[in-house]
């Protein structure tokens, strides 16, 4: 069985500077790869350069065939992307936006069916907000228009998501509920997840794998017992931290040094951007 | 969840709803039914009716009017009130076009420097051209040009941006190029001072009764921008999901931005070429629109559409009517009945659209 995605050397330049260096990494279908590392690290031009909206070198393998040579709606047949911000334009009405999901498998004159009305009653209903269809995105709280989005990438049917910090704007019940959620999701439809994500807990309980980045290049790659040392927390986050082992879960723990200040010994330089 | 259990019949998007589509349309009929009736001879609704009758071959009706009374209506009134409802549906449809494209409330179909172009092509062909020739055919062919080049100009000054070209950078340039064309514009104006009144008259706009000719010149670019802006009106609300979200979803985002722009702009050039610069529709008939129908683009743009053609077939009837024989600029008509009105509506709704 061919991966979901396969990713080889891959690297992207924005402004002179390479924000992505030679990328290796494969997922496998119905798997769920966390992308971690500090501000900066490459994550979200990462995920930008899977999704096809920067120019990078190197290969991408989307379900076995290269993703430079496929058209822009067979692309978004097999990808989704739940962006870190989704512009949610405030008088659309929730059926209305998960619709929009529908657009790559529409005709030319943008015409949705029986078929679409029917892929996005199904996403609407998996993430319960068949009740909210009638209601402008404006008046959702922050969880309600989260799962909205999500319904919008399912209603997409797409094999493969990419989340940019999918719980970002959540509080820790609704994040818990949100991860749920998609790893149900994965296991219904074996859909296959690459979330950047920031917190390395949640993130240690619901990723099968995960990939350390560190200005631009792969530091780890491998289960999160593997990849969340103490060690590999410190040298790339700059980061004081205990990994502590809680009922066979890994739970990662600030620690707080007395006259400590600013980044650990060998952490990156703190200036840089956020990409 | 199984999907039989589920009502897909409910699912959908806000459509154009019957309700609305009836209600533009109607509006739209009555407006050009009190276009034509008004006018300083009065010929009767049910003499005009027979008149079109006899026009269609309908046996056994003959025309009730004298000669000069079937020209006044066939030559004048009709064509006047077609072109009127031709350049108000023009100038509201391209003004929600822009408005999606650059998700931007404020933008307007003179956004990116058609308006200024157009003023200075007509400035010049007043100012320089010998009286013989500024004829009907001369003036509009001046404005239509002039708006083209600056828009083209405006493109080009937006895709040599280095950085970021987004549709903020083309509205940046287009606000440049219409200074620099307004600049140039007052310019030839206070050179040539004795053609103030012409030129100040042009740019309040007006529509001409002159015939026929003037409708056969808008028409193909209004029905080809109309087509091309309704036929990619549901990609109008993709493309308000912001450029990224558009493309992951398999839309070839700069393609249709393009093809929008220039069938809106191609479209307002030409009515501005023919009617001058009528302020107001473009931008009040959209919002007003969103304020009572509250519906995504795919609604909003074939009712902005309808609705500005009514508009402005009856700011017209106010133009020619209110001071007859005199002719109020019709820029003014629009803001001064507009105005009021849009405030009305911004008073009582509650909910909005895009």
């Amino acid at each position: 069985m061919s991966a979901a995605l396969e990713l080889d050397g891959v690297s992207v330049v924005l402004g002179g500077r390479t924000v992505v260096d030679g990328v290796v990494a494969a997922v496998a279908r119905g798997e769920w790869l966390a992308l971690i590392g500090p501000n900066g690290a490459g994550k979200t031009t990462l995920l930008r350069a899977i999704a096809g909206l920067v120019p990078y070198r190197g290969s991408i393998m989307l379900e076995g065939r290269p993703a430079a040579e496929l058209g822009r709606t067979e692309r978004s047949r097999l990808l989704a992307v739940v962006p870190q911000e989704p512009s949610t334009p405030s008088w659309m009405t929730v059926a209305e936006y998960v619709l929009l999901g529908r657009t790559p498998h529409l005709g030319p004159l943008g015409k949705e069916g029986a078929r679409d009305r029917e892929a996005a009653a199904r996403a609407l209903a998996r993430l319960d907000l068949l009740g909210l269809r009638e209601r402008r995105l404006g008046t959702l709280s922050g969880g309600e228009k989260q799962r909205a989005v999500v319904a919008r990438a399912l209603a997409q049917e797409a094999r493969i998501v990419l989340l940019d910090e999918p719980t970002a704007s959540l509080d820790i019940g609704h994040q818990q509920q949100a991860l749920d959620l998609l790893d149900t999701l994965r296991a219904e439809s074996g859909l296959t997840l690459v979330a950047a994500m920031h917190d390395l807990t949640l993130a240690a309980q619901y990723a099968d794998r995960m990939l350390l980045l560190d200005r631009g290049r792969v530091a780890a790659d491998g289960p999160p017992p593997a990849v969340l040392t103490e060690r590999a927390l410190a040298r790339h986050y700059g980061a004081a931290i205990d990994v502590v082992p809680v009922d066979g879960r890994i739970a990662v723990v600030p620690r707080r040094e007395r006259g400590r200040t600013g980044a650990g010994p060998v952490g990156p330089d703190p200036g840089r951007a956020d990409a | 969840m199984d999907a039989a259990a589920v009502p897909v019949g409910e699912v959908r998007a806000r459509g154009l709803s019957p309700l609305w589509a009836c209600a533009a349309a109607a509006f739209l009929a009555l407006a050009l039914v009190v276009g034509i009736l008004a006018g300083p001879i009065d010929l009767g609704l049910g003499r005009m009716l027979a008149s079109a009758g006899a026009r269609a071959h309908l046996p056994g009706v003959s025309s009730p009017l004298s000669p000069t009374e079937e020209a006044i209506l066939w030559e004048i009134r009709v064509p006047r009130v077609v072109l009127a409802a031709l350049v108000g549906g023009m100038l509201a449809l391209a003004g929600a076009t822009y408005q999606g494209v650059f998700r931007n409330p404020l933008a307007d179909p003179y956004l990116l420097g058609v308006a200024a172009g157009a003023g200075l092509g007509a400035t010049i062909a007043i100012a320089y051209l010998p009286a013989g020739l500024r004829g009907h055919r001369v003036l509009p062919a001046a404005a239509f040009a002039g708006g083209i080049v600056a828009v083209l100009l405006t493109y080009a000054v937006g895709r040599s941006a280095r950085r970021e070209r987004d549709a903020a950078t083309l509205v940046l340039a287009g606000v440049t190029v219409a200074a620099f064309f307004t600049a140039l514009q007052t310019f030839v104006q206070q050179q040539n001072a004795d053609t103030l009144q012409q030129v100040y008259s042009w740019i309040l706009g007006n529509i001409p009764s002159s015939g026929w000719s003037d409708v056969l010149l808008v028409l193909p670019y209004v029905v080809l921008a109309t087509a091309v802006i309704l036929a990619l009106r549901r990609t109008v609300d993709v493309l308000n999901l912001g450029d990224d979200e558009a493309r992951s979803l398999g839309v070839h985002v700069g393609g249709v931005r393009l093809a929008l722009v220039v069938a809106a702009t191609l479209g307002t050039a030409a009515v501005v070429a023919v009617s001058g610069l009528i302020g107001f529709v473009g931008i009040i008939v959209p919002h007003a629109i969103r304020l009572l129908a509250g519906t995504g683009y795919r609604a909003l743009l074939p009712l902005s559409a309808l609705a500005g053609a009514a508009f402005l077939v009856l700011a017209d009837v106010i133009a020619r009517t209110a001071l007859a024989p005199a002719e109020i600029p019709l820029g003014v008509v629009t803001a001064f009945f507009g105005a009021p009105f849009f405030a009305l509506v911004l008073r009582t709704m509650r909910t909005g659209g895009p």
